[in-house]
């Protein structure tokens, strides 16, 4: 036999050599815009950060200083108020559409409804929130807002579950039935608490994807430049308050938006960061529980 | 010897999916304290007889049996029939190992009792250690209780099935083809534990392997094309069949 390199095989190599390069290049071109804003921000934010930032309230323009408290705390306020109301939901008709009536009308408009609801542009999201909550209420309300951010998690946090469940194999579902057990609880004692991990993921990416809207925000609960707990109250949240701030002509203005925009980057990340650890802690435990012993290793010899 | 009781029998027993005819009137007779072989070849329908027997086959959309399946002589298609009460007395293993994800090795084994009610905790231990020993199991298992049901192999995954279908003390246990996603080695341990199961239980066993029927079961139903062909005592069938097809399949001839 004759084991010998021909061209045909350096050809091929070179065809597996360039396609290796596109992906890498298409890998690469994705990186450059994330990398990019994120330094852009840091650059930009950082500066303008201090303690104050965190601890203080506006200053009248004219004076320097002030801070951001209350719209760092505005936004979890706001983005509490619509997980609080969709993550309930959004899992439950999850639940529905993978686990029930598969086939029925409900769940066919259901399925087709909240497409749609993903579809919707968050613009539209806010108008709707206005006419229902700020038009009868007569004023501007955070209420208003955590519905509005609430209409934007709901259909991600839906279609997440109803995907997560649906791959789990159906031989599992039978398993728990062929045990003697009803139809609800091998739903929800088996099937949904082993998919915990996915559904947590799911609503975690719902929930800083929310944080960073501004449209749903702009006519609902509007922005303060107060402290406020009130629902009932205009509230301030950092999307709609790096917003004014940006298209102000005040310079100190400009440059605590950038200081906004680089806090609201670290809260949707942290909230990434944190899911993920709180799925693996088992992962993270062990990491450290390894690190321990090798530490210790050492020390003996 | 006195004459054994007849646990489950199914009387003209019919399934369908939709409009597809899958099993034509089956009559068979099942004892206690025996293993019951099916064979046949594939598409013949009787994994979909089998899981008529525990009302898992209404469960995919669209199918329904017709005719009686006696559980004790109460036939378990009648209208105020609870299929979960039925699903009790009747366990069930697959073909696949399907060990719950996520949960441990112990709660494997005692869900079935945790989800019916059982909150003592030192019964559940004792359930536990006594469904793992029946299963040839808890030596292999006993240090390691809280490790995840899935991080065992998968003939040890399959003896955990079960350990968790034999933990609910059904008096009937139904296998779906345990042994064909395993090695021999595997498969060697899974029979030796039939034939041990088969002291207390009634052990109906669903096989495309003729030497495994040969083997355990005391008696063997052969299918075809969802009509039972020939049924018996295996011996008889497997070295002095009836019928022309039965003998065809057994030699390799056909199937």
């Amino acid at each position: 036999m004759m084991i010998e390199t021909t061209n045909y095989y350096r050809w091929r190599k070179f065809k597996n050599r360039f396609f290796q390069f596109l992906l890498i290049l298409s890998a690469i071109a994705v990186l450059t815009p994330i990398f990019l804003i994120v330094q852009y921000t840091f650059v930009k934010g950082a500066s303008s950060l201090n303690f104050d930032f965190f601890t203080n309230l506006p200053k009248p323009v004219g004076e320097s200083g002030g801070g951001m408290r209350h719209a760092i705390i505005g936004t979890l306020y706001l983005v509490a108020i619509g997980a609080a109301i969709a993550v309930p939901l959004g899992i439950m008709s999850g639940i529905y559409l993978a686990e029930f009536d598969k086939k029925s009308a409900l769940s066919r408009i259901l399925s087709f409804s909240i497409d749609l609801l993903t579809g919707v542009p968050s613009i539209i999201v806010g108008i709707f929130a206005y006419i229902l909550l700020v038009v009868p209420l007569k004023s501007f309300n955070a209420l208003a807002g955590g519905v509005a951010l609430s209409i934007i998690i709901l259909p991600i946090v839906t279609r997440s579950t109803e995907e997560i469940l649906k791959l789990v194999p159906d031989h599992i579902r039978e398993a728990g039935l062929a045990l003697g057990l009803p139809r609800w609880k091998v739903i929800f004692m088996i099937i949904v608490p082993g998919s915990f991990k996915g559904i947590f993921t799911g609503v975690m990416l719902a929930i800083s994807r929310a944080a960073g809207e501004t449209a749903p925000l702009l006519f609902t609960a509007f922005g303060n430049m107060y402290m406020s707990y009130r629902i009932d109250q205009p509230m301030a949240s950092l999307p709609v308050q790096i917003y004014n701030y940006a298209i102000s002509p005040f310079e100190d203005w400009q440059r605590q938006a950038w200081g906004g925009a680089f806090v609201l980057i670290i809260i949707v990340l942290g909230i990434n960061l944190t899911s993920r650890a709180i799925i693996n802690r088992n992962e993270f435990v062990n990491f450290f529980i390894e690190l321990n012993k090798k530490f210790k290793g050492k020390k003996v010899k | 010897m006195e004459e054994a009781k007849t646990i489950l029998s199914t009387k003209n027993l019919e399934c369908y999916f939709g409009d597809f005819h899958a099993v034509k009137g089956i009559s068979i007779e099942y004892k206690e304290k025996s293993i019951n072989a099916i064979i046949g070849p594939s598409g013949c329908g009787k994994s979909t007889y089998l899981r008529s027997l525990n009302r898992i086959h209404e469960e995919i959309p669209g199918a329904y049996n017709k005719g009686e399946v006696n559980l004790l002589g109460k036939n378990i298609y009648e209208k105020d029939v609870d299929p979960v009460l039925i699903r009790r007395n009747i366990g069930m293993v697959f073909q696949k190992p399907n060990p719950f994800p996520s949960l441990s090795i112990f709660d494997n084994v005692v869900i079935g009792l945790k989800l019916q009610g059982v909150k003592n905790k030192a019964l559940l231990q004792e359930k536990a250690e006594i469904s793992l020993r029946k299963a040839a199991l808890w030596d292999e298992v006993k240090d390691k209780l809280n490790k995840p049901g899935t991080s065992l192999s998968g003939g040890q995954q399959q003896r955990l099935c079960i350990a968790r279908t034999i933990a609910v003390d059904p008096p009937v246990i139904l296998m779906d083809e345990p042994t064909s996603a395993l090695d021999p080695i595997a498969t060697a341990s899974i029979e030796e534990l039939m034939l041990e199961l088969k002291k207390e239980f009634c052990v109906i066993i669903v096989t495309h392997n003729m030497q495994q029927a040969a083997r355990v079961a005391d008696n063997t139903a052969f299918f075809v094309l969802g009509e039972l062909i020939e049924q018996g005592a295996s011996e008889q069938i497997f070295t002095n069949p009836k019928q022309k097809k039965t003998e065809d399949y057994i030699t390799g001839r056909f199937g």
